[in-house]
């Protein structure tokens, strides 16, 4: 590397490359685009590029479908949700995703087998028409490319606050990474790179909590620290930082202002439940199995894996509140990205919530594992951006162009139109990246989006499962109903702050609580306005519903397998895992 | 899982937690014998050394075990 060249990177910066650090992101680069091209020649037909040819087996789909998940976003966002609300935000990793990964893989896998859809609104073509598909399409299309934009803002954000780089070069140089192996692969080569990131990720994020928990004295030193430092800083609730459950009995008690109430139904029961079975990003992954018991055990290897992943999330967010100093040795206390990022801001060298994990990596990493570690987190927001793009790709192909535009599209007219809109979607998740850096904190709008698009999504799709007299009309209208009220409460609130003691049922709702309670309403608007127009409208006979609705629809089991193969058992183990991990942590 | 061609998923990662690793590892010991001026927290444990180390052996492992060569014979004793 030209000296001069690597001056220019390293200007003004968190940390200096070295050397072997761009050799090992440089290496990484060339590898993925590398596996693109290796896997050209195998994306040929429509079933091959949209869906891997539904040859993956269990541990592929089941890794890809976390890593799809744990993108940039999920490293910096929730590292600095935890720095900002404690463990509490364990809870998006854990009652916000375990019982739910293990519903898909047990209840609702086999019976989208047997549709053979190519995704959730095909779904919502087959059980209530093509009304509810455009609905569904157009707002999920919507949301992946904003979210594909979130991420190419999460990795500016990394390359700027570590390494100094422009913002700009940054997004261009990985979007059109990104473009080129999924243009070239498709879905294959998207589920190929994101389990070469699953590992990246942890190879390079697991020195974080073990140095850190060696620097902080153990668990016990670590909480001893965080109670002294919120102490001196006149934290309200400075013991509530390190309790998963025992402060959710009221809104105060706690620094994220919620209650059980919305984690158990809010994040529990309605997001999380939307987004792990509705979410065709993930779903996608385990749609691609080569079988149906790959397709069971492939969210339940996700979900044992999904209750480690606060080990290199949520830990160092708690470590950094424990351990981060300035360089005169005081307290570092991080803000939120918007005062961070003013001009005042920047002159006093603040730190946005966001930038905890980055600072965490400079702390211990030095030449070699800062590479590490940086690879980890542009592996990060690379499988988050290829699977947005990869799901907005098969999404727009199958359920816009081939629905609504040309009807007649053949094999081949649909894996080129695949093609070019992967690059398009790249290019709007550019403009969308622009916006997103307007947002006080990464995850809070993340969730906001969510709660419009995904938890009405999974009232209309489990009435339309498990109710055969759920109509078309009914579908149709309770899921516009539930979008548009979820919509007008955030506007509501925007508009009138006071009004959050009626959406959130407590003033003192933080952006998160607020997202809980507005995804509770709006999935119960949905569900309400099914039923009723549903009981009003003339419903589908019987002959039109079968293969759709459960009841209806033969369900095929797994071949007989010994009950170590089974994924009832090992549906269980992680069940009481789980179960166990809150306890610990209560 | 297969590509369809002759590489494994494994392959590519065993490759690339390998080179990583032995490159980690290079760094490590060439630190040893030339301390920074500007040494990270816990420099003193020389983490670069045991996790290059850790990484090395799981890429060789990955890479040796799906290699093409190997996962070649399979397929071929498989049909």
């Amino acid at each position: 590397m030209n000296p001069a060249l690597l001056l220019f990177f390293s200007a003004s910066t968190l940390v200096h490359l070295s050397p072997v650090d761009l050799v090992i992101i440089i290496f990484y680069f060339a590898l993925v685009l590398a596996i693109g091209l290796h896997l050209k020649g195998q994306a040929n037909t429509g079933e091959d590029f949209f869906m891997a040819g539904r040859e993956m087996t269990a541990w592929v789909a089941g890794l890809a479908f976390l890593s799809a998940n744990l993108g940039s976003l999920e490293l910096m966002g929730w590292a600095g949700n935890s720095y900002k609300y404690g463990i509490l935000a364990a809870h998006w990793y854990w009652i916000g995703a375990i019982p739910s990964m293990l519903f898909l893989a047990l209840i609702m896998m086999p019976f989208y087998y047997v549709s053979k859809t190519h995704s959730v609104p095909g779904y919502l073509k087959l059980r209530f028409g093509p009304g509810s598909q455009a609905i569904s399409s157009i707002s999920f299309a919507f949301m992946t490319v904003l979210m594909s934009g979130i991420n190419m803002y999460a990795m500016a954000v990394v390359m700027r606050v570590v390494l100094g780089w422009d913002l700009n070069f940054s997004i261009l140089i990985s979007s059109l990474t990104v473009a080129a192996y999924v243009a070239l692969g498709g879905l294959r080569s998207a589920i190929f790179n994101e389990v070469l990131q699953f590992f990246l990720i942890w190879a390079g994020a697991l020195l974080i909590p073990i140095l850190g928990l060696i620097e902080a004295g153990g668990w016990d030193g670590m909480k001893a620290k965080i109670l002294q430092n919120l102490t001196e800083q006149h934290a309200a609730n400075p013991g509530a930082y390190t309790h998963l459950w025992s402060t959710l009995g009221n809104f105060s008690d706690n620094p994220m202002g919620i209650n059980w109430v919305g984690i158990v139904f809010g994040l529990g029961a309605v997001i999380a439940m939307g987004y792990w079975t509705t979410d065709f990003l993930v779903v996608q992954r385990v749609l691609a199995a080569k079988d149906l018991r790959s397709a069971e055990l492939a969210p339940i290897i996700g979900a044992a894996f999904k209750m480690c992943v606060p080990f290199i999330v949520i830990l160092p967010g708690l470590l950094g509140l424990a351990l981060l100093r300035d360089p005169s040795g005081h307290l570092l206390h991080l803000v939120p990205a918007d005062v961070a990022w003013s001009p005042a801001g920047q002159a006093q060298g603040l730190h946005g919530y966001d930038e905890v994990l980055p600072l965490m990596l400079a702390r211990y990493c030095g030449p070699g594992l800062l590479g590490l570690g940086i690879t980890a987190l542009i592996a990060g927001f690379m499988s988050g951006m290829a699977g947005n793009v990869s799901a907005f790709t098969t999404v727009w192909t199958y359920d816009i162009y081939a629905t609504f535009i040309k009807k007649d599209a053949s094999d081949e007219a649909k894996v080129r139109m695949g093609r070019w809109v992967t690059v398009i979607g790249v290019i709007i998740s550019i403009g969308t990246a622009y916006l997103v850096m307007q947002a006080q904190s990464i995850m809070d709008y993340v969730q906001a989006l969510f709660s419009f698009f995904i938890a009405p999504l999974f009232g209309t799709v489990i009435l339309g499962m498990l109710w055969k007299r759920a109509t078309p009309a009914g579908g149709w209208t309770g899921l516009l109903a539930g979008t548009l009220s979820s919509v007008g409460m955030y506007a509501w609130v925007k508009i009138d702050p006071g009004a959050v003691r009626y959406v959130a049922l407590s003033a003192q709702a933080q952006d998160q609580a607020q997202n809980m309670f507005r995804a509770l309403w709006c999935w119960l608007i949905c569900v309400i306005v099914t039923v009723v127009v549903s009981y009003m409208t003339k419903p589908k006979p019987d002959s039109e519903l079968k293969n759709v609705v459960y009841g209806l629809t033969p369900i095929p089991r797994t071949e007989h397998v010994s009950w170590f193969h089974s994924p009832l058992f090992w549906g269980a183990v992680v069940a009481v895992i789980f179960v166990i991990l809150q306890i610990i942590f209560w | 899982m297969k590509s369809g061609g002759s590489l494994s998923i494994w392959f590519f990662t065993g490759v690339c937690l390998g080179v990583n690793g032995l490159l980690i590892f290079a760094t490590g010991i060439y630190e040893t014998i030339h301390p920074p001026a500007n040494k990270v927290v816990l420099y003193n444990l020389h983490a670069n050394i045991w996790w290059g180390a850790v990484l090395l052996v799981l890429g060789l492992f990955f890479s040796l075990r799906f290699s093409p060569a190997r996962e070649r014979a399979r397929m071929s004793s498989n049909t």
